[in-house]
């Protein structure tokens, strides 16, 4: 092991930081050190939070992290705030509605940029659980903003997977587009304090009975690209269901927080005891596999390819000599 | 393929409620590039050294407008020494008179920015912070 992974794992926060650093910033060594600290991880329930902007993510976090640490829960957040397309710059200000947990060595907080990379920030994201996971934290939560698929991706490291609303922020219906409410396990809906939070439940309710909320239907149509495979069960007979409930939280005045520990304990009871959390994680390792197999057949074939070949390639399809899939067949050929 | 981002802490110690100047300069580090955790008004220096503890940030900058520096800076100093944070460099933006920068200096802040700092001198700045830190690896 090296230095810094067996601080890590004795708890030290600085060589923790610094890990993060190295996977996030894919330094060579990064695979190296993630080698090492696999057979640390698998303890740490991972809870995604997700919804739009400003819905009160952070806040909710802060509060539930709280309660968790009541139950003398450690938690780990990583906090993703997008990088700005133009500047390849970001604002990470999740911190700010965290604030009650400073002081506190039973919590890390660390805030991460989408940055943009080929592979993703969704792969990012989940070497960084891991880390947080090898490092001893009973919970680790990922806060994301449930804006697009990137997000949805990030999330589908998560067991349990919170999506907060909040009252009045316009069209429903908007959440079902982007594909949010199908991810849900919970969902929340926060400023419970302001008007029309009974509105923004009633609502989701409908929504949910409308879309019927079978987990396991929910999972197989969302990771659809793997439906295919023949190891994937097609009817949902032998899963039990788990309906999503609908909550309603405070996060500023700390109401609604006790049951949402409730609901997310009972879901990951639920998950433990059907078994499914097994085959949710083969599920997971399964999309993990093929999209790293993927990156790195595509680095291999890439580093085959000359420039020069590439640009009469393209010239002869683009005069019409030859047709994409062809040429790419006959690349295939070529490099066997 | 390494990528690396610098990652800057922004952050407002004391009691005086004025971010403006803060958001200006986190906001001009983004546009460079760069990635800001702004962490809010009114943190005490055990905050800012867990913030840039956790963050595992190359550059600290306060934003001090209250006065109080010469007795913020070397508490902030101390907390981050206290958590290892020594390779932490700390910059100082505010109203500094010239006669206490040297003495800041002592103290081991590297840069002292006043109100008619551009905000490129400042990029500047923390980019030759981070090209000499990646030079000592
Ligand atoms: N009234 C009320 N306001 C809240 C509640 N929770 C959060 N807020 C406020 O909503 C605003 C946004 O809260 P955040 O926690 O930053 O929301 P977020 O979803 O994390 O925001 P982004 O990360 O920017 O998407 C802040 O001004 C909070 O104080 C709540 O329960 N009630
Ligand atoms: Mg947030």
């Amino acid at each position: 092991m090296t230095n810094q992974v067996e601080l890590l794992v004795k708890g030290s926060r600085r060589a923790l930081a610094r890990t993060l650093t190295l996977i996030e910033n894919q330094h060579p060594q990064a695979q190296a050190t993630l080698a090492q600290l696999y057979p640390h991880t698998g303890k740490a329930w991972i809870l995604g939070v997700t919804g739009a902007p400003g819905t009160g993510k952070s806040s909710l976090v802060n509060a539930l992290t709280k309660a968790l640490r009541e139950q003398e829960k450690t938690v780990a957040i990583i906090a993703v705030d997008p990088t700005s397309p133009f500047s390849g710059g970001a604002i990470l200000g999740d911190r700010i509605r965290m604030q009650d947990l400073s002081g506190d060595k039973g919590v890390f907080i660390r805030s991460m940029a989408t940055r943009g990379s080929l592979g993703g920030v969704a792969t990012a994201t989940r070497d960084m659980v891991r880390v947080l996971d090898a490092a001893g934290f009973d919970y680790v939560i990922v806060e994301t903003v449930g804006a697009g698929q990137s997000e949805v991706d990030i999330v589908r490291t998560a067991y349990t997977t919170l999506v907060i609303e909040a009252p009045g922020l316009g069209d429903d219906v908007q959440a079902i587009k982007a594909g949010i409410l199908e991810i849900a396990d919970i969902l929340v809906v926060n400023k419970a304090d302001r008007n029309g939070a009974d509105q923004t439940v009633r609502s989701l309710r409908a929504m949910l009975e409308l879309g019927h909320p079978a987990s396991w239907e929910q999972f197989v149509s969302h990771h659809g690209r793997l439906m295919e495979t023949p190891t994937m069960p097609s009817t949902p007979s032998d899963v039990t269901l788990w309906i999503p409930p609908v909550l309603k939280t405070s996060a500023i005045q700390n109401e609604g927080i006790t049951e949402l520990v409730i609901q997310i304990e009972k879901h990951r009871q639920h998950l433990t005891e059907s078994g499914t959390v097994a085959q949710l994680e083969a599920r997971y390792i399964e999309i993990e596999l093929y999209e790293r197999l993927q990156q790195a057949l595509m680095r291999q074939v890439t580093s085959q390819l000359s420039e020069s070949l590439i640009q009469t390639i393209i010239n002869q399809i683009r005069t019409r000599e030859i047709d994409p899939q062809t040429a790419v067949n006959q690349l295939l050929v070529q490099l066997n | 393929m390494a990528i690396r981002a610098a990652r800057v802490l922004i952050a407002k110690p004391g009691l005086d409620g004025h971010d403006r100047g803060a958001k200006i300069i986190a906001r001009a580090l983004r546009d460079a590039g760069m990635e800001v955790i702004y962490t809010g008004l009114r943190q005490t220096p055990q905050m800012i050294a867990e913030a840039a503890l956790q963050e595992d940030v190359d550059v600290v900058g306060l934003s001090i407008l209250s006065g109080a520096h010469m007795t913020l800076v070397p508490r902030i100093r101390e907390a981050m020494n206290e958590a290892e944070l020594d390779d932490v460099p700390i910059i100082v933006g505010g109203i500094i008179p010239d006669d206490d920068k040297a003495a800041l200096s002592e103290m081991g802040v590297v840069g002292v920015f006043g109100p008619g700092t551009s905000t490129e001198m400042i990029r500047d700045f923390i980019n030759k912070l981070i090209a000499q830190k990646d030079g000592d690896d």
